[in-house]
């Protein structure tokens, strides 16, 4: 093996165990693949103590400039790592209870990370795309999985559609700019945009197609229509798993195509952003009042925080895209317990996914009452909790730019936006339940729950590691 | 270690906020322990800040008691607590409250009461951290931290009507605060520092101030509440549990005062003296246009919450009024004599609100009513209460040997140096806050007893009776010798008067 691998060492690993994965699935007669579920944590573990041990302090570009490895992607991997773990702690308490258990899971899981790895590595477009699709065809696959399920399969072909469609969009927008440019390399691109040596406005062209790409994959509007229909048709271990890493990914895909590659257009691609970023956050937030199903509801409430990440893309500074990481990182965190409620209330063949079966839940569960109030406020953007945080950091960084009249915008958007989850916790502490069936649930997964809850709560209280770490992640770019 | 060494101020806001936690898991299971525990951690709160007042040097108009150390670091934002002569009453008034809302709340809640007493053991903890806070952002999250408990509390253990209310509350103040978080983040990018105090001495174009001044003032208006931003007091009153609504009278409207005194006014002078004349007006609004709305209220709670905007908008004058003061007559003893009147009269406000909210409890509890005709005659069958509210509404109307008398007094004579107009429509509230208060006390405590329920009613017990005691000490007490307030506040008042006419133009 090369020197120059050994930076690839952790993919290399993810991708040997999750044929080990398959392999050793394929043999396996137990109907709850454990064997597959553990070997699939042990792989996470293993890779995130790689992604951590193999990092160097300087940036290395390697694989003929198509692969790199900094602070940044190596921070993103550690959390798309960690974060898959636990959305698999999740998934599989999920998956037991509604007889769901597939070895795939666990394998196109497996590959959607490595995908997603490769995305926040990319420094080629050629990688960002085969990361990208990686990503996407293991994602269309999980959605698809609870073959029963109608509207699983209805939501996977909405999904698989629009999905190719936007990769279009993408790769058009690739090959106008290397047509331009005469390369896929981030570098080059970014030497030959600045250098002046093509007409700027025929790369612009070219980026706008990227951008889509870019809005689809994270759900900003108006490319968000797949969005509201696969949050609430897949099953809701799914759910969780999209809502969470793979926006991690879309985040560095964004970082990699905008700031890599086209930092010199940095004035072109804000205004683009601006109007994504305040039709998101209008359309999410508003239509978001309307919905009766948490599962939609949480849908439309991404497309809002979307446009909340890109306010710090626009900012334009170093300090701003960490403030969009910091923003999506403790986004996947609040996600990733809003969704574990719903798991935690359903059971077989029952999905708490309409909002009137969180009625009176805290005469029937004080303590995950207690936590599904402090997500909500946390989404809110109500201090002491993390997303409050998240939402400063956006803001400060906005206004420092001087954007002060979009960031007024933003503000107004947020208190929309605070109306529906006050209003998941009136159901929760100010309605009567309507049933008082006790929370069964295993031990495992309210350990879990708890932590999850508890992070929210702690980060809140103490945000400078998580901060220093999304500063450090750009520093020197 | 002597006293001034202690960290009284960590001290006054973390022994609730973890008092309220353990409350908290508690829970119902030990409901007599957990009030008596409650009880405890708020005399003990008192007790703080006892003690901060009496370490107090009213001699300097420098922050005290200070505690600084870093929060997050990475932008420099600080765990960064003080206070002076405006923030030192508050603070005593915050904890000295609590003690008669756990008090109150003793037999009447029947509902999970340990979370009650919780919550409110927290939100006082987050109210002193809201007076306390030197640092900007820490000063926003005690401020939209505080909103949760509120939240809850008017949801949970409200009336019928609770939760339209409590989310008219909450997505009010909501409004209002998120764009004083914009103007704070403006003023970090031009102070290059998030404490308060540089803030104050950085200078600003007259346009960016006065952007600043209404961001600030959508915050601290909706709060106070000023017309015609109040229209979610009334309702969150009257659906409000009687501790809720005493806590929110007497404590949370002060906040909007407060911050008008530690933001807008030395932040922003130039906008101030820009908009004097509009806040001038929006004032007199509230003291007269508001004293006529709650004439015709058949709600006691909607009549008394209606006659805190009145009250608060002689507060907002006070503040307001120095401006015109100085370029009438460039005197600034007026001036400051107005703010000094309108801090007496937020003060004197907490307690006097406090108790009007605490007797309508009182009768709630009994007849579950709070509508005027519902009641006369009450005098038959509880003559100990009617004397204590007839001192209350004395105070309302601003009865001179009152505390009431005090802060509206100082500022209706401040504004005669300003203009005999302005002084005119303020001094209007004399008449009509003892019409609506009298008149209501007429028709609830005098008169045939029209009811059968009304003459079977109980007197108040021992319990109701201390804290109404305690109350009119007070209300007596700062009515006949209001000095150690003003002792406290003279010289910072004095120097925010001074620092506040500087233009900071750029």
């Amino acid at each position: 093996m090369s020197a120059d691998l050994a930076l690839a060492i952790p993919e290399i690993t993810l991708l040997l165990m999750a044929c080990l994965v398959l392999v050793v699935d394929a043999f396996s007669r137990d109907p709850e693949h454990k064997i597959s579920y553990w070997l699939t944590q042990a792989s996470l573990l293993l890779t995130l103590s790689l992604v951590l041990s193999t990092h160097t302090p300087d940036t290395q570009v390697i694989l003929d400039n198509s692969f790199i490895s900094d602070s940044m992607s190596t921070i993103l991997k550690a959390f798309i790592c960690g974060i898959t773990f636990v959305v698999f702690l999740y998934s599989f308490e999920y998956l037991k209870e509604n007889k769901l258990v597939k070895g795939e899971y666990f394998v196109l899981g497996l590959f959607a990370v490595l995908g997603m790895m490769i995305m926040s590595s990319a420094y080629s477009l050629l990688s960002v795309y085969l990361g990208l699709e990686l990503l996407s065809l293991s994602m269309y696959a999980m959605v698809a999985m609870n073959r029963e399920s109608p509207a699983a399969s209805e939501a996977a072909m909405k999904y698989f559609i629009l999905g190719a469609l936007a990769s279009g969009m993408l790769l058009y927008g690739i090959s106008m700019v290397y047509g331009l440019t005469g390369s896929i390399q981030l570098s080059v691109i970014a030497d030959t945009v600045s250098s002046g040596a093509v007409n700027s406005s025929f790369v612009v062209f070219g980026m706008i197609f990227m951008i889509i790409g870019i809005a689809f994959k994270l759900g900003a509007a108006p490319f968000h229509m797949w969005v509201p229909d696969v949050y609430q048709g897949a099953p809701t271990s799914v759910t969780l798993f999209i809502s969470t890493a793979p926006k991690l990914a879309a985040f560095a895909m964004a970082i990699r195509i905008l700031v890599d590659g086209l930092l010199p257009l940095v004035e072109d691609w804000q205004a683009i952003l601006a109007i994504l970023a305040v039709l998101s956050m209008a359309i999410g937030n508003i239509v978001a009042i309307s919905q009766t199903n948490i599962k939609r509801m949480l849908a439309y409430s991404t497309i809002a925080h979307v446009g909340f990440l890109f306010l710090g893309l626009i900012a334009g500074t170093e300090s701003g895209f960490a403030g969009s990481m910091f923003y999506i990182i403790s986004y996947a965190m609040m996600s990733m317990g809003a969704f574990g409620m719903i798991i935690l209330l359903g059971r077989y063949e029952f999905e708490a996914e309409n909002l009137e079966d969180f009625k009176g839940l805290s005469e029937r569960s004080p303590w995950y009452a207690f936590i599904m109030m402090c997500l909500m406020f946390s989404m809110a953007g109500i201090p002491p909790f993390l997303g409050f945080w998240s939402k400063w950091f956006v803001l400060k960084e906005l206004v420092s730019s001087g954007f002060v009249a979009l960031a007024a915008i933003a503000v107004v958007f947020s208190i929309i936006g605070a109306y529906y989850y006050l209003r998941i916790i009136k159901l929760m502490y100010f309605d009567k339940p309507e049933t008082m069936t006790a929370i069964k649930a295993t031990k495992q997964m309210r350990v879990v729950l708890t932590a999850n809850g508890l992070l929210i709560i702690v980060l809140g209280l103490l945000p400078n590691s998580l901060m220093s770490i999304c500063i450090a992640a750009f520093q020197g770019i | 270690m002597t006293t001034t060494q202690l960290p009284l101020l960590s001290m006054l806001i973390w022994t609730p906020i973890i008092g309220g936690i353990w409350a908290l898991i508690a829970g119902d299971r030990q409901e007599q322990t957990v009030k008596y525990f409650s009880l405890a951690v708020s005399v003990i709160t008192f007790v703080f800040s006892v003690m901060l007042y009496l370490n107090f040097d009213t001699g300097t108009a420098s922050m005290q008691f200070v505690e600084q150390v870093p929060w997050i670091s990475a932008f420099d934002i600080q765990y960064y607590l003080g206070i002076d002569g405006i923030a030192l009453p508050l603070i005593l008034l915050t904890s000295f409250t609590t003690i008669l809302v756990i008090l109150a709340a003793w037999e009447v809640i029947e509902k999970h009461i340990s979370y009650y007493m919780s919550a409110f053991l927290i939100l006082t903890g987050l109210m002193n951290g809201v007076f306390a806070a030197l640092d900007a952002i820490l000063f926003y999250v005690f401020w939209e931290a505080m909103l949760i408990p509120m939240f809850i509390i008017i949801g949970i253990w409200g009336g019928p009507n609770r939760v339209y209310a409590t989310i008219k509350f909450f997505l009010y103040t909501f409004l209002g605060s998120v764009f004083m978080l914009v103007a704070i983040l403006y003023l970090y990018v031009k102070a290059d520092s998030f404490e308060i105090e540089m803030m104050h001495s950085v200078p600003l174009s007259l346009l960016a101030q006065q952007f600043i001044f209404i961001a600030f003032f959508l915050a601290f208006a909706v709060k106070i509440p000023m017309w015609p931003v109040h229209t979610w007091l009334p309702d969150a009153h009257v659906e409000a549990p009687t501790g809720g609504s005493v806590v929110l009278a007497a404590i949370m409207l002060k906040m909007g005062g407060y911050g008008f005194l530690r933001f807008s006014l030395p932040v922003t002078p130039d906008a101030s003296l820009y908009f004097d004349d509009f806040m001038i007006v929006l004032s007199l609004v509230a003291v007269v246009y508001i004293g006529f709305v709650a004439l015709v209220q058949e709600d006691m709670k909607k009549l008394i919450a209606y006659s805190s905007i009145s009250h608060m908008g002689f507060v907002t004058l006070g503040f307001f009024i120095p401006f015109s003061i100085v370029a009438n007559t460039g005197q600034l003893s007026g001036a400051i004599m107005g703010v000094e009147g309108a801090m007496m009269q937020m003060i004197s406000h907490g307690f006097i609100s406090a108790a009007m909210f605490l007797c309508v409890g009182v009768m709630y509890d009994r007849l579950h009513s709070r509508m005027i005709k519902d009641y006369g005659g009450v005098v038959n069958s509880m003559p100990y209460f009617a004397a204590f509210m007839m001192l209350f509404a004395m105070a309302n109307s601003g009865l001179p040997g009152t505390s009431g008398f005090v802060g509206e007094f100082l500022v209706i004579l401040s504004s005669f140096q300003s203009s005999f107009w302005i002084a005119f429509f303020a001094a209007i509230t004399l008449i009509l806050g003892a019409a609506y208060t009298l008149w209501m006390y007429k028709r609830v405590i005098f008169g045939e007893v029209k009811r059968e329920e009304v003459a079977e009613l109980k007197d108040i017990n021992g319990r109701e009776t201390l804290i109404l005691f305690l109350l009119a000490v007070t209300v007596l007490v700062f009515g006949l010798w209001p000095a150690p307030i003003f002792d406290v506040m003279h010289v910072t008042v004095e120097n925010l008067i001074n620092h506040s006419l500087q233009s900071k133009l750029l």
